[in-house]
């Protein structure tokens, strides 16, 4: 039973974990994309920004000496959301407005985001510095064991991925009941379906793409603070994840949230599941087999996990060329 | 009559290319108005400009007395001057209930702030705006799809709802683009009678651009003929299916010269290749 225990920890829960994450931050990729068509490389840093918003608000709530039930860093996630989302919208006033207003095409915008995203990294360098932090001023994580029935270990959780996966779940059922519901969620399908009939019915665009960049920036904030909760907080961290994010849009479906959400799952799981040592789910069983088992049969090695995503990309799209969900609106 | 649309001396030039020199034309309220011409003639040019999609190069355009000449679609919009598009345009991943609700403009739901702090007005608002889709789908007869996602729609039923889409606002001036194109028999009767509903009961000024000659003669009086982005003539249908200069203008002179436009739509169908 301790094998099962063991895939549970470092498959299941892994999977779910980072899945959440890269769900989170796909989803506000995938509907930048969808309203306003470009590919927003600077989400990744859009992540540290909003993580380090948290880590100043929790810094301050600390010194105040607040002591709340649940940990500091997260209730300041929600106020460093909303600056995040207005940073956002700041960063679209500021360079992505003048550019689509010239009439400037994609590419130039996703050139602009390219630069957008040198340009918080710098500055996260220049302010912070390099060194990683811990989201937990206050206290230690929590670490939950739960003992599984018939295991000598226990099922191992910490507090911050708890919390993820719960928020990552309502986040995902508001956002979902936004985009049928409520008239805003439907004028932003309508713009990201038809943007010309939009305009012509008098859709006001300004505030879809408010919509947008709140949504977008509010989740990535969300995300970037939840991540680094779990591990640590680095200048680099979401950088680095913004390739499997991208490749979670796509497999998903480009413009899709739903498709967001599955392929950030999807590209999650693949990720941790090939590097899992299957050899342990196989040793109980190991007389019966009629090979071998050798100490480590992980799929691929740790080191060329980033090789993961790109690879599920590739079999998606021979066999769905628009993604899990048929892509390009939402 | 009235003139709701002057559109006075425009011209709109592409390059050295001059697709509309010097057009002017008048249409009545409450006509329904047909615009024909051989291909390269500037009807859809001038019409664009009417729409609001080009800007005229010079000269001006009124709509019902006030100078609107280049203001863009939108504004048009407020104003009462809608258009239909010869490609039907429709939020395809919506359903046709929600396609007619996201027309009229100004919802406060669709605002960032009363959204939120304003939820009864909004879905008040929101109801009103759903009881008048139930209204124009039943008016339209498309009652039965209101549920089906637009992109579903056959072409016909389509080119409904972009009619759909001009009750759901009190539209003064609909500029309807082949609305015939692409739909077939039986439904393009519904859309004809539609259309002459829309004209008789509720006072609706229609303006056609259409290649299918009987459309235009069921439907159009009076019908305008242009020619080398010019105004050549104007009159009732069987004045212009006489006229010499127009059968010229059309066939590049007949030798026979007891040529006749045809009202075969095949002519029409060749016509739009």
């Amino acid at each position: 039973m301790n094998e099962i225990v063991f895939f549970i920890n470092k498959g299941i829960t892994s999977g779910l974990i980072i899945g959440s994450i890269y769900a989170l931050g796909a989803i506000g990729v995938t509907l930048i994309f969808g309203i306003l068509r470009f590919a927003h490389f600077a989400h990744g840093d859009m992540m540290t920004l909003g993580a380090f918003v948290t880590l100043i608000l929790t810094a301050a709530l600390a010194s105040l000496g607040i002591v709340l039930p649940l940990p500091l860093a997260f209730i300041a996630m929600f106020p460093a959301m909303a600056i995040t989302a207005c940073l956002a919208i700041g960063l679209d006033r500021v360079f992505y407005k003048p550019l689509r207003q010239a009439g400037a095409r994609p590419v130039v915008l996703v050139m602009a985001s390219v630069g957008v995203t040198l340009m918080l990294q710098g500055l996260i360098r220049l302010f912070a510095g390099v060194r990683s932090r811990d989201m937990f001023i206050e206290a230690p994580k929590e670490i939950f064991r739960i003992p599984f029935p018939g295991a000598s270990r226990p099922l191992i959780i910490t507090e911050p991925q708890v919390l993820l996966i719960v928020f990552t779940f309502v986040a995902v059922i508001v956002l979902h009941w936004f985009l049928t519901r409520s008239r805003l969620g439907k004028a932003m399908r309508a713009v990201s379906d038809n943007p010309e009939l939009a305009r012509i019915t008098g859709i006001n665009t300004n505030h879809v793409v408010w919509a947008t960049w709140i949504i977008g920036g509010a989740l990535a904030c969300a995300a970037g603070t939840l991540l680094s909760m779990d591990v640590t907080l680095k200048p680099d961290l979401s950088f680095n994840i913004l390739l499997p994010i991208f490749a979670a849009t796509i497999v998903g479906g480009i413009g899709q949230p739903y498709g967001a959400i599955a392929g950030g799952f999807l590209v999650g799981f693949s990720e941790t599941l090939a590097v899992f040592n299957w050899a342990i789910l196989l040793r109980p069983i190991k007389d019966h087999l009629w090979f071998e088992v050798p100490a480590n049969l992980a799929l691929v090695p740790t080191q060329y996990k980033l090789m993961v995503p790109f690879l599920i990309l590739i079999i998606v799209l021979i066999y769905r060329p628009t993604g899990i969900f048929k892509g390009r609106v939402l | 009559m009235s003139t709701i649309i002057d559109v006075r001396g425009v011209t709109k030039r592409f390059g050295g290319f001059y697709a509309v020199d010097e057009c002017t034309l008048s249409i009545q309220k409450g006509s329904i108005t047909g615009l024909i011409g051989p291909n390269g003639a500037g009807k859809t040019t001038l019409f664009n400009m009417v729409a609001g999609t080009h800007v005229p190069t010079s000269g001006q355009i009124l709509l019902d007395g006030e100078d609107v000449t280049g203001l863009p679609a939108h504004e048009l919009f407020n104003r009462g001057l809608l258009r239909t598009f010869q490609i039907a345009h429709e939020f395809s991943h919506m359903t046709v209930t929600e396609n007619l609700m996201m027309v009229p403009e100004k919802q406060s739901g669709e605002n960032l702030t009363s959204a939120w702090f304003q939820a009864g007005r909004v879905s008040r608002e929101e109801a009103e705006v759903r009881r008048k889709a139930e209204e124009v789908m039943e008016f339209l007869k498309i009652t039965h799809v209101k549920n089906e996602l637009a992109g579903n729609l056959s072409g016909g039923q389509k080119k409904l709802l972009e009619l759909g889409r001009t009750m759901m606002v009190d539209a003064k001036v609909v500029l309807l683009d082949e609305i015939a194109a692409g739909v077939n028999r039986t439904l393009l009767n519904d859309l004809v009678a539609n259309i002459e509903r829309l004209n008789s009961e509720l006072g609706y000024t229609f303006f056609v651009i259409e290649h299918d000659m009987d459309m235009i003669a069921r439907l159009c009086d009076p019908v305008i003929v242009m020619a080398a982005g010019t105004v050549m003539t104007q009159g009732h249908i069987e004045e212009i299916q006489k006229n010499e200069a127009v059968i010229e203008a059309y066939f590049g002179g007949s030798p026979t010269g007891n040529a006749t436009i045809e009202t075969d739509s095949t002519a029409a169908q060749e016509d739009q290749q």
